[in-house]
């Protein structure tokens, strides 16, 4: 039923993520540490392959956001009671997605220009990335486009899902297209990087911490929005109580 | 079942007919937007003033101006639907969404593919490109799939546009990051059917497999999409 | 429920935006009524008729329309809705017959009933060979309303139908809607004119403030 009343949704701060945002901050100044000191320089790049500790592990959240995202647009659309705590889910994922994206492609292209001498490559992998910042710019502007809470959480979860199924298409895509012309001589970014035993684990060390991350802001942004649409609740009170009392004037 | 199917289709076809009549009669592909590409070929003809450039460039001079025409066509195409408010009509009735969508990118793939033939002749003669047969069957193809992936997501994103006022600007930005595959393709098989740049015509085959694909899944997703989204 | 109601819309609350355009209305319509929604411009006329439409959706409350729930059942309830707001819904670019017979392909409706349709509304070979941009406010009214005959609608919801019409025209649309109720359809038409509509209507609700004050007796 569409007559939900406002109520009180949880406050934003709980023990238990207090207790993740602190994870989020140790494991921050822990991968710093392996980033930038215990970690060897790369024979060819030198210090720039610890840009790759920033880079890989954002790219990987964003992918994991945007996933993420059409998983609670799923849950939404086919779940019987329709959640929109689902669909709140789904838009704090891809906020943050973009974000990370954002810092995936800042730093994949400092990277670049360090490592290639050029800001911007036409990697399949840069290629899908940026392509795929701007389709989920598009899904968060749907969000915005008003309506009840229920028209934004259906529009928005069809757009998700149309959006995720652009990312093997438009991957695949770039992948065959860049396949047909010569490779780029230089350094493609992380793959090729011989990486010793310590370089694997704070790449992977570094995976976790942005996970922890993601998952503190999306908690966070999740309960946001819930405050968000309770307002909207609460002003239908005083909307509607508005009414009443011209109503009595006229 | 198969009684509603055959319903869909029958919408799908009075919707079809509706919109390439309602075209016809605005005269808006003929008498502006084909001019407009024309005069493009041929400003590009003076800028790069080289035929092995403007050679190297065709197909992707006409793929980009085909998407172009489709945010136009599109919009167009939802824009008779809402003068008179025909789309509440529509929703009150509670005609078959599936047939409005599929009527939709029916009409849209002929317009496309009529503007595609367009530039490709003129593409030929302005900028001496060069077909065989088996390259022409391969332009046909390319230029149908094609036109169907881009009509099946503009239809979605169309619908999704005109549902509510001051929602043109976002048909953009949703529809041309979401069709780069479609450009990708359709731009290499056409350079392999008027073998720009030393291009063979059988390595465009698989690019063609790759609109197929791409056709067929947002051809599937927006026929089950477009009702949800248009039906606010 | 107990007796058939056509539409049972109780607290509904309907925002345009973020004004509450009805507040907590409650109005129930049986079957075979022909009922004048009456009322002050603003007051929520329209935005009752669009939700009964399922044109708009509710934000409180809850309707029923031909015993279907307007949210959860909306394809049920369409199927039997016509609507005809303060737009007529047509294509202006195609003639009125086109309009006519792409409704009557849309719905399955053979040629006949679309050209008794056509008749009944008064439309000429004339009028049908018209693009509908150049025929007048009353022309296009009676185009709209031939529309709606041809979808064959067991609740007919009208927005000021009578607006912009001329006596004749007008006239016409009353028999056309006693001929729809003595077929067993029920109308409901919105008017801020009382006097046509109450020599017409069987009963009147009463809107003001985005309430029903008055329900007269069923």
């Amino acid at each position: 039923m569409p007559s939900a009343t406002a109520s009180v949704p949880p406050p934003t701060r709980t023990a238990a993520t207090r207790n993740l945002g602190l994870l989020a901050i140790a494991g921050s100044v822990v991968l710093a540490l392996l980033g930038l000191i215990f970690t060897a320089e790369d024979v060819d790049q030198g210090s720039s392959v610890r840009i790759m500790y920033v880079h890989v592990p954002t790219a990987w959240v964003a992918y994991l956001a945007f996933v993420f995202t059409a998983v609670c647009s799923a849950g939404h659309l086919w779940g019987k009671k329709h959640s929109l705590n689902l669909d709140r889910l789904a838009g704090a994922s891809a906020e943050v997605g973009v974000i990370f994206m954002g810092v995936t492609l800042v730093t994949g292209s400092l990277w670049g220009r360090l490592s290639w001498g050029t800001y911007w490559q036409w990697d399949p992998r840069l290629t899908t990335t940026a392509f795929l910042f701007v389709t989920y710019i598009g899904y968060l502007a749907v969000r915005g486009l008003g309506g009840t809470q229920r028209q934004r959480a259906k529009r928005s979860a069809i757009v998700a899902l149309f959006a995720v199924l652009e990312i093997p298409l438009v991957h695949f895509s770039v992948v065959i297209w860049r396949s047909l012309h010569q490779q780029a001589t230089v350094l493609r970014p992380n793959g090729d990087v011989t990486m010793d035993g310590l370089m694997l684990f704070s790449l992977i060390f570094g995976v976790a911490v942005f996970t922890t991350i993601f998952a503190w802001l999306v908690l966070h942004r999740n309960r946001v929005l819930a405050m968000e649409d309770a307002m909207e609740l609460r002003g239908i009170d005083t909307a509607l109580a508005a009414r009443r009392s011209e109503e009595v004037s006229s | 079942m198969s009684a509603s199917i055959n319903r869909t289709f029958g919408i799908a076809k009075a919707v079809a007919s509706k919109d390439l009549r309602v075209e016809m009669r605005s005269r808006v592909m003929t008498n502006q937007i084909l001019p407009f590409a024309a005069i493009v070929m041929v400003l590009f003809a003076f800028a790069l003033d080289n035929d092995g450039v403007l050679q190297r460039v065709a197909p992707g001079l006409v793929w980009m101006a085909t998407l172009f025409t489709s945010l136009v066509v599109v919009q167009r195409s939802f824009a008779v639907e809402a003068a008179d408010s025909a789309i509440d009509a529509l929703r009150v009735a509670g005609v078959a969404p599936q047939g409005v969508y599929l009527g939709k990118v029916a009409a849209l793939v002929v317009q496309l593919v009529a503007f595609e033939a367009v530039l490709a002749f003129l593409a030929l003669i302005l900028y001496r490109v060069n077909v065989d047969a088996h390259g022409a069957v391969l332009l046909v193809t390319t230029c149908l799939l094609g036109s169907l992936g881009i009509a099946a997501l503009a239809a979605v994103y169309g619908g999704l546009s005109i549902a509510g006022r001051g929602r043109e600007t976002l048909l953009p930005l949703l529809l041309l990051p979401a069709v780069a595959p479609v450009l990708i393709g359709a731009t290499r098989a056409t350079e392999s059917a008027f073998g720009s740049d030393g291009a063979r015509v059988v390595e465009g085959w698989p690019w063609v497999g790759l609109l197929a694909v791409f056709g067929a899944v947002f051809l599937f997703g927006g026929t089950l999409g477009f009702g949800p989204l248009t039906d606010e | 429920m107990g007796e058939t109601s056509v539409v049972d819309v109780r607290d509904a609350v309907v925002l345009l935006g973020s004004f509450p355009a009805l507040a907590e209305a409650n109005v129930r319509i049986n079957a075979g009524e022909l009922v004048v929604v009456h009322g002050p411009n603003g007051a929520g006329k329209t935005t009752l008729l669009r939700l009964c439409a399922g044109l708009l959706p509710l934000s409180r409350g809850s309707a029923r329309i031909m015993g279907f729930d307007i949210e959860a059942e909306r394809s049920l309830v369409r199927a039997s809705v016509g609507f005809l707001g303060h737009a007529n819904g047509l294509y202006l670019d195609l003639t009125a017959g086109e309009n006519l017979s792409f409704w009557g392909h849309v719905v399955g409706a053979n040629r006949e009933e679309v050209t008794a349709a056509a008749v009944r509304m008064g439309l000429n070979d004339r009028l049908l060979a018209t693009p509908v941009a150049r025929l007048s406010a009353g022309q296009k009214r009676r185009t709209a309303l031939a529309v709606m005959a041809v979808r064959r609608a067991s609740l007919w919801l009208l927005d000021e139908p009578h607006a912009g019409l001329d006596a004749a025209g007008r006239d016409e649309i009353d028999a056309l809607l006693r001929d729809a109720v003595a077929a067993g359809a029920t109308v409901v038409i919105a008017s801020h004119e009382l006097e046509r509509s109450a020599s017409l209507a069987s009963r009147r609700i009463e809107v003001v403030g985005g309430r029903i004050i008055e329900q007269g007796e069923r």
